[in-house]
């Protein structure tokens, strides 16, 4: 194997700048945290955030059946996903997994634009590229030639809105525009990865220094702070928001990750719809749940549940919920166990911990 | 930055002795490294530990990280403080935060631990 050296966002010196520390991430050397994770994560729920998180891949899907090459692959439905509009939904296994899931926003009639796990993007680009030669589609990574940045909570629209050149105050979730941000020509979308109120922008690799800059001037009033991929965990768990390759993978089906709402078996066929349809019909035997720990313990990715003394399950994300004060997580448990109340144990490093299931999401923001 | 008045282990613990106690904790660099500290799992009182051997764990937010007997030694006090408010470990890892106090099994044992030039060499 050779040692490739770790890519680098255009935001990179600013990152230093500001005190981050840096790790390798899917491939990238990305800011885990600036003045601290809980600072961070207490910010983004209180004031504001602001993350580089261009690591994501991004591709492009257009031509006369880009629509139809992406309703086949995916499982949500992209026939009605109007234009302006943005999707959550999952790339799907013929079993009814998830190669990755990933949003889909709808450019034009015939025009996609598809954001990735950065860790994904290969192996996304090559079982779409298997696929799509039966469709008058083209596909073309575009990873290298954006910037993602995320501006989350509350204060984010009172941050953005004077540097925008359009109103952004009345854009709807889940839904973008096309505007000059700071003068740089952005897209502007009302989605994010931390349960909060916010807005993600989609920018040429060479216009996000000066998108960044904009931000933080604007926002320093506002509380506003740099927050990492540490920040973005804990946030992106607290509002039960699934993490690919933790959560997730090419194992677990959208049924029992408890992504059945982004599946939509009417609209047609699909990668994975057999397998689904008759998952659905049979029964799930597991299923993704929200935990929390009864005592002082946190659990983490990988330990095993426990009912019994016996291993029952999998915590697949757990983390000390830095808004919540709790110790949180999620695990796969058989359907038995899976009610709300009912409790297990966590088996933390050779002792059993209570645990007891929760309703999720965690976190809900106040939505006025 | 490093006090000078103890010695350290290439683990990031440090080590001040007084009379036949060693008091243990972890390195201001090790704490900050780790980010914000959220538990903090403390050995066994009277637990005889061997050198190297696992004490217990120290938490952040994203990670997990054990901490290893520096000496050999026999467990006399921990800093039960940590249990409610391990954030201690962050706001002053050289004093308040200390980890555990044991006994010294082989004086030789505290020869191979770095003095604080050595180990801010490491660092």
């Amino acid at each position: 194997m050779s040692e490739t050296p770790a890519k680098r966002t255009p935001l990179h010196d600013r990152h230093i700048a500001h005190g981050a520390r840096m790790v390798s991430f899917a491939g990238w050397d990305m800011p885990v945290q600036y003045s601290g994770l809980i600072d961070e994560h207490m910010a983004v729920r209180k004031r504001a955030g602001l993350f580089d998180v261009s690591h994501m891949g991004e591709a492009r899907v257009r031509g006369s059946q880009a629509c139809e090459f992406l309703q086949y692959l995916t499982c949500n439905n992209v026939a009605t996903l109007k234009i302006g509009r943005a999707h959550y939904t999952g790339l799907m296994t013929p079993s009814g997994c998830f190669h990755d899931d990933l949003l889909i926003y709808r450019l034009d009639e015939n025009e996609f634009l598809l954001v990735l796990n950065a860790a994904n993007v290969g192996k996304d680009l090559a079982w779409m590229h298997d696929h799509l030669h039966r469709f008058d589609a083209e596909l073309t990574d575009e990873s290298e030639a954006w910037a993602l940045l995320a501006l989350q909570g509350p204060e984010a629209v009172a941050i953005l809105e004077p540097i925008a050149a359009d109103r952004v105050a009345d854009l709807g979730y889940y839904m973008f525009t096309r505007t000059l941000v700071a003068g740089v020509d952005t897209l502007v979308s009302r989605t994010g990865y931390t349960g909060e109120d916010g807005f993600e922008f989609y920018l040429p690799a060479d216009g996000a220094g000066k998108v960044w800059d904009a931000l933080i001037e604007r926002g320093t009033g506002h509380g506003l702070v740099p927050a990492g991929l540490g920040a973005r965990d804990t946030l992106r768990l607290e509002a039960k928001m699934a993490l690919y390759g933790n959560d997730i993978d090419d194992t677990t089906t959208a049924l029992e990750a408890d992504l059945g709402w982004i599946v939509k078996f009417k609209k047609g066929d699909f990668i994975g719809r057999e397998a689904l349809v008759r998952q659905k019909a049979e029964g799930i035997r597991r299923r993704l749940i929200g935990f929390e720990m009864e005592g002082r313990a946190i659990a983490r990715h990988g330990y095993d549940a426990c009912v019994d003394g016996r291993k029952a399950g999998k915590v697949t994300s757990g983390t000390l919920a830095p808004y919540l004060d709790k110790r949180i997580g999620l695990a796969y448990l058989p359907l038995e166990f899976c009610d709300v109340g009912s409790t297990f144990e966590v088996d933390v490093r050779g002792r059993a911990q209570p645990a007891r299931v929760v309703k999720t999401p965690f976190y809900q923001r106040n939505r006025s | 930055m490093v006090p000078t008045d103890r010695r350290y282990s290439k683990a990031h613990e440090w080590i001040l002795v007084e009379g036949d106690v060693a008091t243990v904790g972890i390195t201001h660099y090790a704490q900050d490294q780790l980010g914000d500290i959220v538990y903090v799992e403390l050995p066994e009182v009277n637990a005889e530990l061997v050198k190297d051997e696992v004490m217990g764990t120290i938490e952040s937010v994203k990670a997990v990280s054990e901490i290893f007997a520096p000496i050999s030694g026999q467990i006399l006090e921990v800093n039960q403080r940590l249990e409610g408010a391990p954030e201690t470990v962050n706001s002053d890892p050289s004093g308040a935060g200390w980890y555990c106090k044991m006994t010294i099994a082989k004086a030789e044992e505290l020869e191979q631990l770095l003095d604080a030039a050595a180990y801010e060499q490491l660092i």
